[in-house]
């Protein structure tokens, strides 16, 4: 007979794993890769292809040789956060910039705070702001989509429509006068406008989105409680002044607010631990969206207002806990 | 079975069935050579033997008195010598005291009747029911062992108006209370009558999950002819067989944060129980002999034995046809809850509701990685709780986190280990951090 193990039960697990759970958002992003490659073409495959080799390596050098601790490279966050970072970049980024988005994104946002599973901020938007405030102007000239059937031409850069909005309402123009310039709604659905190389497409977030629902990856909480907050409050801002405020459903399917919803918002690290707490930090990232967009210097405000709530999570979390079992809601509980 | 099936509400898993033994008739294992008896069989104070080394016992001889309130009786399940009282091994892996019984012949005590007839009228009252329980050595045969005639005495001021019958049996591999239902049915019927009497109440549910719809089927129809006893099919999640979940599953009650089921009304018992209490009322017969499932994925002969307290674990494997040479771990009881043996001389007690032979390949954990905070493993609790934080607490020494944060109202059921993609032994950290905590509370009270 062999030598029998003692442990503690449960002598059975189920048949998750991080590594399960991180290939599938992966697998999840595949509907938005693909867009992205059609329209933006090779570049979006270099983008792609550097940002997750980039992120893999500092990954794999920081723990061999900074922290000397095991390396863990294989089990799939690395490969998600390199994606995300491509994902929020236009296509046409310079390599280097790639480079110092990943280490940032690893080194900065991710490693120093102890690694997986430990770090406050998303860390691929974290690179993304720190590109943004570092290179405004190459994270600002969007390339214009281009079917990549339609031959491999040099893009042609423009803005996006947050921006065109943006400009356009700042420069004293109403929305009815800015309209013809916009994409329609079903460019905007499948994708066919300017904008960092993952978030144009609707249908492919949408998608990723319900198959990680599905794989019960996420939950529908946090993404339904920010688009709910932003269709509300963007449709009364509209509904009072449509000529001065975008529509709800153009705010929803333009910039990053999908990908945001779906991809960035949702990060279980970064995010609250109970369904209560997702709604209200949906509900926040939702909120401050529109306020910066509306009234900020940006014409974007999804990253910058993930990441103001995934710095108040640990306080969602002290505030909102489970329904206790026996314990009637509201009422204090008594340590003995 | 239409419509909303009832279950509890709050988390909860559905971890593979594995009933491998389900379809295998009882079996009466033959006697063992040497009985060994634990005098730690129950949930409180261990008993006291009361035999001497060269004693004669009769099967059903009163050998061990209770060792305090929260205590139970324990005879001898053989007849023959006492060759020894000392430490024995037992399943919590150390020794302690325990008697020894050389096996000869299979002589019972007179006053017990052994014949097969039902007895239906339940000639005893309330009182000498308490009394008869608690004579026979009767304890919660689900695995938790805590006395039962102590759950037959209401606290002052408390009254029940249920009793739930608890044939959930929610744990992978266990088919011991399956079969019991199935072959004797009518027993357990009588027995919830005999415990309905006693608490004085006028409803009984036994809860049954409907992955067992013969023995949902049959329990139904024997009912009928008891009045005031209903089964309750449930839908299949674990751990509805915990007291808490049965009695949200099947009345929709919520017993309070570090509260019994008699603060809703509710007592709940095992079928296994109740058939020892059927066979302590009606035949006058102790606790001496109980069903253990013997199973696993490389059993050859996955099976079901009436076994007498006190038999090795050795010769329940070999009636079910041997170890089979992959066994790289063997579980008391259920894979969730259960205990893994450090030997095979350990004996069957009054608890024991299975054996389960694991093979190498699934007696290893899968290495810890950091947590993910998926939150998975709280919304999995049945208890509202957030392993991952008592966890940490525990492993960080804030036990004060862990008393606020209610450590003490994990039910030990395993679900969120289960399910943590990071295969964090949260339920190690969850142990500690409750025992650690219980000190506290407990000398806080002095
Ligand atoms: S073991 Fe405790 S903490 Fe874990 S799921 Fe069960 S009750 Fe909850
Ligand atoms: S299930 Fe595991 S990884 Fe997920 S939050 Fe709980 S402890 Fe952390």
């Amino acid at each position: 007979m062999n030598m029998l193990t003692v442990s503690g039960s449960p002598h059975i697990h189920g048949d998750e794993s991080t590594k399960k759970v991180m290939y599938g958002v992966v697998y999840a992003m595949i509907p938005a890769m693909l867009v992205s490659v059609y329209y933006f073409g090779l570049n979006a495959l270099r983008v792609l292809l550097l940002a997750t080799a980039a992120a893999l390596f500092f990954e794999w050098l920081i723990q061999k040789y900074l922290i000397k601790g095991p390396v863990t490279i294989t089990d799939g966050s690395a490969l998600v956060t390199g994606i995300l970072l491509a994902f929020n970049v236009p296509s046409n980024l310079p390599s280097w910039m790639v480079i110092v988005g990943a280490l940032v994104a690893i080194g900065m946002a991710k490693m120093s705070f102890g690694g997986l599973g430990k770090n406050i901020f998303n860390p691929a938007l974290v690179a993304r702001v720190f590109l943004l405030i570092s290179f405004p102007v190459q994270m600002t000239s969007w390339p214009k989509p281009h079917a990549i059937i339609n031959g491999l031409t040099d893009a042609v850069t423009g803005p996006t429509p947050l921006g065109i909005v943006k400009e356009g309402l700042d420069a004293g123009k109403t929305m009815s006068e800015l309209t013809p310039e916009l994409p329609n709604y079903l460019q905007e659905l499948i994708g066919q406008m300017g904008g960092s190389m993952g978030e144009v497409s609707a249908i492919a977030l949408i998608l990723g989105g319900l198959y990680m629902i599905f794989r019960k990856i996420i939950t529908w909480h946090i993404p339904v409680s920010m688009l709910l907050t932003v269709v509300v409050f963007s449709g009364i801002l509209w509904g009072v002044d449509p000529e001065h405020y975008a529509d709800p459903v153009f705010h929803l399917l333009t910039g990053g607010m999908l990908l945001g919803a779906i991809f960035m918002a949702t990060d279980m690290v970064t995010s609250p631990m109970t369904r209560g707490g997702q709604l209200l930090f949906g509900f926040g990232v939702g909120l401050l969206t529109i306020l910066i967009r509306i009234w900020g210097a940006y014409p974007e405000g999804v990253s910058f207002a993930i990441l103001l709530m995934n710095a108040v999570v640990p306080l969602i979390n002290r505030g909102f806990k489970p329904r206790r079992f026996g314990v009637k809601p509201g009422v204090e509980i008594k340590t003995s | 079975m239409t419509g909303r099936q009832k279950t509890f509400t709050l988390g909860g898993i559905h971890p593979e069935e594995n009933k491998l033994s389900a379809n295998a008739p009882i079996e009466v294992l033959p006697l063992p050579k040497q009985a060994i008896i634990p005098m730690g069989q129950n949930l409180g104070a261990p008993s006291k033997p009361i035999v001497n080394r060269g004693d004669l016992v009769k099967v059903g001889q009163l050998i061990a008195e209770a060792g305090g309130f929260i205590s139970a009786n324990i005879h001898s399940p053989v007849s023959g010598k006492v060759l020894k009282i000392d430490n024995v091994p037992d399943a919590s892996g150390y020794k302690r005291p325990g008697i020894v019984i050389n096996v000869e012949g299979d002589e019972w005590e007179e006053s017990i009747d052994r014949s097969v007839e039902i007895k239906e009228e339940i000639e005893l009252d309330g009182k000498e029911i308490i009394e008869r329980v608690k004579e026979k050595g009767l304890v919660g045969m689900g695995g938790a062992t805590f006395p039962t005639f102590v759950k037959l005495m209401p606290p002052p001021g408390k009254v029940a108006d249920y009793l739930l019958i608890n044939g959930v049996e929610c744990e992978p591999y266990l088919t011991s209370d399956h079969r019991l239902m199935l072959e004797k049915g009518k027993e357990i019927l009588i027995g919830t009558k005999i415990l309905m009497k006693a608490l004085k109440v006028k409803k009984a549910v036994i809860g049954i999950e409907n992955n067992k719809p013969d023995a949902i089927n049959h329990i139904n129809e024997l009912a009928k002819g008891y009045e005031g006893i209903e089964v309750q099919p449930l839908k299949v999640q674990y751990p509805q067989g915990g007291e808490k979940q049965l009695i949200k599953a099947a009345l929709n009650r919520e017993v309070p944060s570090g509260k019994l089921p008699i603060e809703v009304g509710c007592v709940v018992q095992n079928v296994g129980t109740a058939y020892a209490v059927y066979e302590a009322v009606q035949k006058n017969k102790p606790l001496i002999e109980r069903v253990v499932t013997v199973t696993g994925k490389a059993v050859r002969k996955p099976s079901n034995f009436m076994v007498r307290v006190g038999t090795p674990v050795q010769e329940l494997i070999d009636a079910a046809e041997g170890l089979p040479e992959s066994t790289g771990k063997i579980v008391n009881g259920g894979p969730m809850m259960g205990k893994a043996l450090t030997s095979l001389e350990v004996p069957v007690v009054k608890g024991s509701s299975g054996i389960l032979l694991m093979q190498e390949s699934e007696s290893r954990r899968k290495p810890e990685s950091p947590c993910i905070r998926c939150s998975k493993c709280t919304y999995v609790c049945p208890m509202g709780l957030e392993p991952f934080l008592l966890a940490k607490a525990a492993k960080v020494g804030r036990f004060d986190i862990a008393e606020k944060e209610l450590v003490m109202d994990c039910i030990e059921c395993g679900s969120c280990q289960y399910t943590c993609p990071a295969s964090i032994p949260l339920l190690d950290y969850l142990r500690l951090g409750k025992s650690m905590v219980g000190a506290i509370i407990r000398n806080r009270k002095k």
